[in-house]
C-alpha cells in the first residue's frame, strides 16, 4: 500500500468512517511472539514451521472472545487449528501504526460483531496472498490450487506448499481488494465449541491478572477516596499513617488520599489511620428516598420524546380498558470479583500502565491526560481482567488516580488496589429508575397503546454526549422506542434525570430495567384480560413483517418450546415469560419457580433463548448465557445500592449480597441462530431474564411486580 | 517468619497480623491466591492449611504456626494436574478465572471428604462466589472429577 493511501484510510478510520477494511501491509516491524514471522497482514502471522500467530485486539474478559476472535480469521485463512496461537495486540503498536486493529475495546456485546467482518475479511485476503505466493513457487496457476490445513495443493502436479514455506514471499504481494467470503454453510471453525486458549492458565494460578503486576522497584498503594461522590479533602492529618511500618509516601488527590508503601496491606491499614475531614458540598445531605421522589416526579414532565406512533392519547380515551403502573429499581453496582487496579510507571515523560482494561485506548487517553503528556508517550500493557461487566470500560478513574499517584513517585512502579469497600462505594451504577408505563385495551383484549415515560440518568452524556439525539438520550427509552410489538399507538418518553451519584455501564445497560417496564406491564394486561403472557405476546409479533419483529417471535417460540410452555407443570410450579432484543440479538426467557409448603418461593429453571444471527464458539455462548442468568438473578433478588448522607450505605458482600452456587436454578442454555446477521452475546441473555423472574412472581403470587429487588416485597426465598 | 507453603520452607518478614493472604501475594510473591473481599465472604483467597481450606485473607500470619500450606501453585504434582483442574478444562468451567484459584481449592477438599459427592454436598462446600457466575458448569465439573479415576 502507497504511503498516501495508508494515510488516507487510517484517516478515515480514526473519523469512525470506515466502511470496508484496510489492510495495511508490513511497513513497521512487528514485536513479541510475532518475532521472526512474516506479517500477511495486521492479523496473521506466520512462522517458518507453520505456526500461525493470530492477534486478539479486543478485552478477553471471560466471555471467550481471544478464542472465537481468532476462529473468525482462521476459518477464512484455512490454516490448521492445532497451529494457531494467539497474541495479544499491542496498543502501542495500534495507536502507531494509525489504530492498525479498528478497536481494542470489548464493551457493549461488540467484539464478535463489530470485528466480525473485517477479521474474516482479514483472513480471506491472507489466504488468497499465500495462494498466490505458492502457485508462482510451484509454477501453476492459482486458480487451479486449493487450501486446507494450513497447505496450498496444485492437484494437476501433485505439488504441495506448507503456508510456513510461502510465507515470507506472500508477505511481499500487494494484498487483494475484496475478497468473497464462505458461506456460513461450509464453515468448519465458526461456531464449533473449539476449547478456549486462555482456560488452562485459568486452572493453576498462572494468569497475571491487573492486580498481580510485579515489576521491578514497584510499590504498593491503597486508597480512600470522598465518601460523598465528588466531595474534596477540606483537611488531612496523616502523621499516624506515615509513621506506620512500610509507608513511604501519601498522596493527596484532593478528591481521593492514597498511602504509598511495600505491602498492600500495610498501606490498606495506614489508610484507616489517615485522619480526613471531607467538604462534603450539598450532596451530602442526599438519600435514596429523595432521589426516588424526585424520579418519580421526573416521569410526570418528561423532557424528550423518544417515539410517538399513532396517537396515544386518543387510544387511551377510546380505550375500553386502560391500565397504569408505576415501576421503580435502584442503583446496582458491577462487583466484579477483582477490585479495581491499575499500576503506573511515570518517567520523565514517559508513562506505562499495567491495567485490566475494557478499553485499553481509553486507559491509554486517561494516562495522558493525568501526565499531561502526548499519547504516543504512553505504553499500555493491559492485563487479564478479574471481571468487567461494564466497569472497567469508558470510566478510567482507577488509571487516572494511578498515574497521578506515580508522578509523586517519579521512577518508580506504584500498583494502586482499591480495597472491596472502596469498589463497591465508588462504582459508576447502574441508573436508579422510575417508569410509569399506560395502556389501551380495546374490547377485544388486544393492547392498542402503549406509554412509557422512563426517568432515569444519562450515562451516554457522562462519556459520549454526542450521541445524544437532540437532547435525547436513546438508551433511557429503550423497550418502548424500540418495541417490535403491533401496538399502533406507541409513545415513549425520557425524563432527564441529574443526581450527583455517578452512573455507568452496567452489563446490558438499560436493558437491565426497561425490558422489565414493558414485560410485566404486559403481563399485568394478560392477567386482567385473561390471556395466556406467551400467546398474547405471539399475538402481537405474528402479523408483523419487519425483521426484528420476526426474530423476537422466533425466539419467543424457540425458547417456549425448549421450556414447555405449554405443557402441564409439576405441582405448585409457576412460570413467567419474556422477550426483548438487546445488542443486535434477540432473547427470550422462560422462569419457573416453586412455592415451597411453608409459602417460600424457590426459583427452579430458567430456559433463556438467544438468537444472535450466527454464533462464533457455542460452548462460549452458553457460558454467557449461564453466566447472565446469575447476574440477573442476583440483581433480581436482592440488587441494591441505596444512598445516605451522600454515599453508598453498602460495603462489601456481606451487605451487598451475591447469589451463591447453592441458590442457582437449572439453566437451560437455547442458542437458536438464524443466520443473516451478528448479534452480540455477553448481554442479551440479560435482557428478558428480569422480566420473567418478576413474572413468575406475579403467576405464583397474584401481586404484580413493579419493584426491585424481589427481596423487599416481602416475600420468603428458599 | 517461616512458612511451610507447598512442600517448601519460605520466610517473609512481616507481623503476626497480616493475613496470610497479603505474606503470599506480596511478599512471597504467590499470586494465584486472590484478593476479593478481605472478608472471609467470598472464598477467592482459599488455600489449604493442613488439608482444611481457609480463607486466608482473615488468617493471621500468627496464627499459621508449622501447618503446611498449600495453594493453587502446590496443587499439580511433578507437572500432573489434580482431577480437579482437568475437570475444571475438560468442562470449559472458567470465565474470567479470577475466582477459580479458590473455587478449586474449595472442590479438592470436598472430593477428599466426599469421593461421590451429591448435589447437596457440592451446595454445602462451594460457598465461594463467582460474579460470572460458573456455578452451572462448577457443578458438573465436580460430578465429572468424581468419576475420574
Amino acid at each position: 500500500m502507497k504511503r498516501r493511501d495508508f494515510l488516507k484510510t487510517s484517516s478515515a478510520l480514526s473519523a469512525g468512517l470506515v466502511v470496508g477494511f484496510h489492510l495495511p501491509a508490513a511497513n513497521a516491524q512487528p514485536a513479541g511472539a510475532t518475532a521472526g514471522a512474516a506479517e500477511i497482514n495486521a492479523w496473521i502471522h506466520i512462522h517458518p514451521d507453520d505456526t500461525v500467530v493470530l492477534k486478539v485486539a479486543r478485552s478477553e474478559m471471560g466471555q471467550g472472545s481471544s478464542t472465537a476472535l481468532p476462529q473468525l480469521i482462521a476459518e477464512e485463512l484455512g490454516c490448521a487449528w492445532d497451529n494457531v496461537r494467539i497474541d495479544e495486540a499491542m496498543l502501542s503498536e495500534h495507536i502507531r501504526r494509525n489504530r492498525l486493529y479498528v478497536s481494542t475495546a470489548t464493551g457493549g456485546s461488540r467484539a464478535i460483531r463489530e470485528s466480525q467482518s473485517y477479521l474474516r475479511q482479514a483472513g480471506a485476503t491472507a489466504r488468497v496472498m499465500l495462494t498466490r505466493a505458492a502457485a508462482a513457487e510451484m509454477g501453476v496457476p492459482e486458480a487451479e490450487c486449493e487450501v486446507s490445513n494450513g497447505v496450498v495443493h496444485h492437484g494437476g502436479t501433485g505439488q504441495k506448499r506448507r503456508f510456513g514455506d510461502v510465507a515470507v514471499a506472500a508477505s511481499k504481494l500487494t494484498p487483494p481488494k475484496e475478497v468473497p467470503l464462505k458461506d456460513p454453510k461450509t464453515w468448519t471453525l465458526i461456531g464449533q465449541s473449539l476449547p478456549r486458549f486462555d482456560i488452562p492458565n485459568k486452572v493453576n494460578g498462572t494468569p497475571q491478572y491487573g492486580i498481580d503486576v510485579q515489576v521491578p522497584g514497584m510499590l504498593h498503594a491503597a486508597i480512600v477516596q470522598s465518601p460523598v461522590f465528588g466531595g474534596k479533602v477540606k483537611t488531612l492529618d496523616d502523621a499516624a499513617a506515615k509513621a506506620s511500618r512500610g509507608v513511604t509516601q501519601i498522596v493527596n488527590g484532593l478528591e481521593w488520599v492514597a498511602v504509598v508503601g511495600d505491602n498492600w496491606w500495610r498501606c490498606n491499614q495506614a489508610v484507616k489511620k489517615l485522619n480526613i475531614v471531607w467538604d462534603e458540598g450539598a450532596n451530602g445531605k442526599v438519600d435514596s428516598a429523595e432521589i426516588r421522589a424526585y424520579l418519580k416526579a421526573g416521569v410526570a414532565t418528561p423532557t424528550k420524546v423518544g417515539r410517538n406512533d399513532g396517537d396515544f392519547d386518543a387510544a387511551f380515551k377510546g380505550a375500553a380498558k386502560t391500565f397504569e403502573a408505576e415501576y421503580y429499581v435502584p442503583y446496582l453496582d458491577h462487583t466484579p470479583m477483582e477490585p479495581m487496579n491499575c499500576t503506573a510507571l511515570v518517567n520523565g515523560d514517559k508513562v506505562t500502565v499495567w491495567v485490566p482494561t475494557q478499553s485499553a485506548e481509553a486507559s491509554a487517553a486517561t494516562a495522558a491526560a493525568a501526565a499531561s503528556v502526548p499519547l504516543a508517550n504512553i505504553e499500555v500493557f493491559r492485563q487479564q481482567l478479574g471481571g468487567g461487566f461494564g466497569r472497567r470500560g469508558g470510566f478510567q478513574d482507577f488509571t487516572r488516580q494511578a498515574v497521578t499517584i506515580a508522578k509523586a513517585v517519579p521512577g518508580r512502579p506504584v500498583k494502586l488496589l482499591w480495597s472491596r469497600e472502596e469498589d463497591i462505594q465508588h462504582g459508576h451504577y447502574r441508573p436508579a429508575t422510575v417508569a410509569k408505563v399506560r395502556g389501551a385495551v380495546d374490547a377485544s383484549g388486544k393492547l392498542v397503546g402503549i406509554h412509557g415515560t422512563v426517568a432515569v440518568q444519562s450515562i451516554l452524556e457522562r462519556v459520549r454526549p454526542e450521541a445524544l439525539v437532540g437532547g435525547l438520550d436513546p438508551q433511557g427509552v429503550t423497550s418502548f422506542a424500540d418495541s417490535y410489538y403491533d401496538i399502533p399507538n406507541t409513545k415513549a418518553e425520557w425524563f432527564h434525570a441529574k443526581r450527583h451519584v455517578p452512573v455507568g455501564f452496567w452489563r446490558s445497560v438499560s436493558h437491565s430495567q426497561n425490558p422489565m417496564f414493558r414485560e410485566c406491564f404486559i403481563d399485568e394486561v394478560c392477567a386482567a384480560v385473561k390471556q395466556d403472557p406467551y400467546q398474547y405476546r405471539r399475538a402481537m409479533l405474528v402479523n408483523m413483517k419487519g425483521k426484528e419483529s420476526v426474530r423476537d417471535l422466533g425466539i419467543l417460540d424457540a425458547t417456549a418450546k425448549a421450556a414447555k410452555w405449554a405443557e402441564a407443570m409439576p405441582a405448585n410450579w409457576f412460570k413467567g415469560i419474556a422477550v426483548q432484543d438487546a445488542y443486535g440479538s434477540h432473547a427470550a426467557a422462560v422462569v419457573y419457580l416453586e412455592k415451597m409448603a411453608n409459602g417460600a418461593l424457590k426459583i427452579r429453571r430458567c430456559v433463556i433463548g438467544v438468537d444472535p444471527g450466527y454464533v462464533a464458539n457455542e460452548g462460549a455462548a452458553k457460558a454467557q448465557i449461564e453466566g447472565c442468568m446469575v447476574y440477573a438473578l442476583t440483581a433480581a433478588l436482592w440488587g441494591e445500592i441505596t444512598i445516605k448522607e451522600g454515599r453508598v450505605q453498602q460495603s462489601n458482600f456481606h451487605d451487598y449480597r451475591m447469589m451463591k452456587l447453592s441458590e442457582t436454578p437449572e439453566c437451560v442454555a437455547v442458542l437458536a441462530p438464524t443466520g443473516g446477521f451478528w448479534g452480540g452475546m455477553g448481554e442479551p441473555p440479560m435482557a428478558p431474564l428480569v422480566p420473567a423472574i418478576c413474572n413468575a412472581v406475579f403467576a405464583a403470587t397474584g401481586k404484580p411486580v413493579r419493584e426491585l429487588p424481589l427481596s423487599k416485597m416481602g416475600l420468603v426465598w428458599a | 517468619m517461616d512458612f511451610k507453603i507447598n512442600g517448601k520452607v519460605m520466610s517473609a518478614n512481616v507481623e503476626g497480623e497480616m493475613p496470610l493472604l497479603w505474606a503470599l501475594r506480596d511478599e512471597l510473591n504467590l499470586k494465584g491466591t486472590k484478593y476479593g473481599c478481605g472478608i472471609a465472604q467470598c472464598g477467592a483467597c482459599t488455600v489449604h492449611l493442613n488439608g482444611e481450606p481457609v480463607r486466608s485473607c482473615s488468617l493471621p500470619c500468627s496464627a499459621v504456626g508449622t501447618a503446611e500450606i498449600t495453594t493453587i501453585e502446590g496443587l499439580a504434582q511433578g507437572g500432573v494436574l489434580n482431577k480437579v483442574q482437568q475437570a475444571w478444562i475438560d468442562l470449559q468451567v472458567p470465565q474470567c478465572g479470577y475466582c477459580q484459584s479458590g473455587m478449586i481449592m474449595a472442590a479438592v477438599k470436598l472430593l477428599k471428604d466426599k469421593p461421590k459427592p451429591s448435589d447437596a454436598d457440592i451446595d454445602a462446600a462451594m460457598t465461594n462466589i463467582c460474579r460470572c457466575s460458573t456455578y452451572v458448569r462448577v457443578r458438573q465439573a465436580i460430578h465429572h472429577a468424581a468419576k475420574m479415576a
